[in-house]
């Protein structure tokens, strides 16, 4: 894959409950956001435009069509969705710019999920014979991880606390999208009652609306605007069989082979953005990543602090950016999720230029 | 053992797993703004002003959809609306109480100049067609709710025809043959 730079992003904040929003009205801001801060107005001043979504979450059939009234699409505009996340869509308009087919593009992502029941919407992208129709949740699935974990002996209810602790203070020192942030300790959040053992209520990310947009080109292109950027030096995506049975979800064997193949170890990891809707689940995440003390883990509190459903993995990838952009740091990797007990994951490397 | 089981047991071509969620739908800021206007019995559109094309959208969505921007104005359309399009349902739709053959057509309101969908009658089915002038039989206001069968369908009126290069230019005070 050819190298290609981000050139900007924007996010939403991330909230419970977006009300009376449609996904035109959730869309717009972020897409505008994301194309004013380089001086382009819509679509029409890039190549390709692509974005992910999943109607399930707010029951609406097609609405990623409806988004499309938010790109200024007359005259037509060659565009693209994917259901799922919206790092996806980047993967995807990276093998546009690949190919030659574009030289820049407008990836977003957006999720509706209060309408809904999200943990019980989610059970219906299990597999369809055996397991969608029992209703498995993803919560409860998550728990089963965890409890795999835990009796393994490769972590500890005190572990997973301490994520959480971090994210939150992560959150309120980086990130005013957050919908959760603030002070609490490992001591306070152990003390909390179990929800769905042995997960407890904080350990589960918050079920969040927003959106969130990027634009990418050529390092030709991003050199002729004129603006910073971070390059995207390595990207990968692996997924892991549908059967959990089949699985050791003690691990993500699949992290592992993307990162190794998107170039991870190649050098420094000084910030890495994990999409871990469980707290376990960013322990799994850093060991599969082969991360130590010296990388910074989810300075943004990552989507225990606010997870915006087929947004957030675009934004792991345009936290990471945004720091390389403002000069903080100079090589971070971001991760993508997908599916029950991370099963299908993306991993990205970006860089300074 | 496979085999035997093939040969004696009934294939099973067909499983059923129904799903049921249930959703809290909104209709969207702007789709609310249309309703609460519908239910006062007025038919609403809304533009950008600041944008080129000056379209102006019905039932609108929240964006002027050519430019990506947000609709920022509400533009008052009127009762009389032109034939862009039309076709004539044959075959009964399950749940659905209009018996065919009946019309339905993609109506530009005067004011606006995106065209919506609604249901023609009081015409004879084989003169409908494109241009044509019609208006809109509202339901008694005492029936009104947030929904467009507050009509209950457009029928024609005694106009002459929009030519096809005006259709969706027609302003609010209505067309009376003049080009």
């Amino acid at each position: 894959m050819k190298d290609v730079a981000v050139v900007s992003f924007a996010q939403s904040d991330c909230r419970r409950d977006a009300g009376a929003c449609n996904e035109v009205e959730l869309v717009m801001p972020v897409i505008q956001q994301a194309l004013q801060a380089i001086g382009l107005n819509s679509s029409q001043d890039v190549d390709f435009t692509c974005s992910g979504s999943c109607d399930y979450q707010q029951g609406a059939s097609f609405a990623f069509v409806m988004g499309v009234d938010a790109l200024g699409a007359v005259p037509p505009i060659k565009e693209s969705h994917v259901e799922m996340d919206a790092a996806w869509a980047l993967y995807e308009s990276m093998l546009k710019i690949s190919m030659g087919q574009a030289e820049s593009a407008l990836i977003y992502g957006f999720g509706k999920s209060s309408p809904g029941e999200l943990p019980t919407v989610l059970s219906q992208q299990l597999d369809p014979y055996y397991l969608a129709p029992l209703w498995v949740d993803s919560v409860s699935l998550a728990a089963l991880q965890a409890r795999t974990l835990i009796d393994q002996g490769l972590v500890t209810e005190a572990d997973m606390a301490a994520v959480v602790s971090r994210s939150r203070a992560q959150a309120k020192a980086n990130n005013p999208h957050a919908q959760l942030a603030g002070d609490v300790s490992v001591d306070e959040l152990l003390a909390e009652a179990p929800w769905v053992a042995p997960l407890r209520k904080h350990d589960c990310c918050p079920i969040s609306d927003g959106a969130s947009a990027m634009v990418i080109c050529t390092l030709e292109k991003a050199r002729a605007w004129g603006r910073p950027y971070a390059v995207i030096r390595g990207i990968d995506h692996r997924m892991e069989s549908h059967n959990i049975g089949a699985r050791d979800l003690t691990r993500s064997a699949s992290t592992t082979l993307a990162a190794d193949r998107a170039g991870v170890p190649d050098g420094p990891v000084e910030v890495a953005e994990l999409y871990a809707p469980f707290s376990h689940q960013e322990i799994i995440l850093s060991r599969a990543l082969g991360l130590d003390d010296s990388t910074a883990v989810n300075p943004s509190g990552g989507v225990l602090a606010g997870n915006l459903m087929m947004a957030s993995g675009l934004s792991r990838v345009g936290e990471v950016a945004r720091r390389i952009m403002d000069g903080e740091i100079r090589r971070g990797v971001a991760h993508a999720t997908s599916g029950p007990c991370l099963q299908h994951n993306l991993v990205a490397v970006l860089e300074a230029a | 053992m496979s085999d035997k089981a093939t040969e004696t047991e009934d294939l099973i071509t067909a499983i059923e797993t129904p799903v049921y969620l249930k959703y809290n739908f909104t209709a969207g800021a702007a789709t609310t703004r249309f309703l609460h206007q519908v239910r006062k019995g007025k038919l609403t559109g809304q533009r950008r002003p600041e944008c080129d094309c000056g379209h102006v959208y019905v039932p609108a969505r929240g964006s002027c959809a050519a430019c990506g921007l947000a609709t920022t104005e509400e533009v008052e359309l009127g009762d009389k609306a032109t034939v862009q399009s039309f076709t004539i349902v044959w075959i009964p739709i399950p749940n659905n109480p209009i018996q065919p053959p009946y019309i339905v057509a993609n109506l530009v309101p005067d004011g606006a100049n995106i065209s919506f969908i609604h249901l023609m009658s009081e015409c004879d089915n084989d003169s409908v067609h494109i241009g044509q002038r019609v208006e809109a039989v509202w339901k008694p206001e005492e029936e009104w709710d947030y929904a467009m069968d507050n009509i209950r369908y457009f029928r024609p009126l005694d106009e002459p025809d929009v030519p096809i290069e005006m259709i969706g230019k027609v302003p609010l005070s209505g067309w009376e043959g003049e080009a």
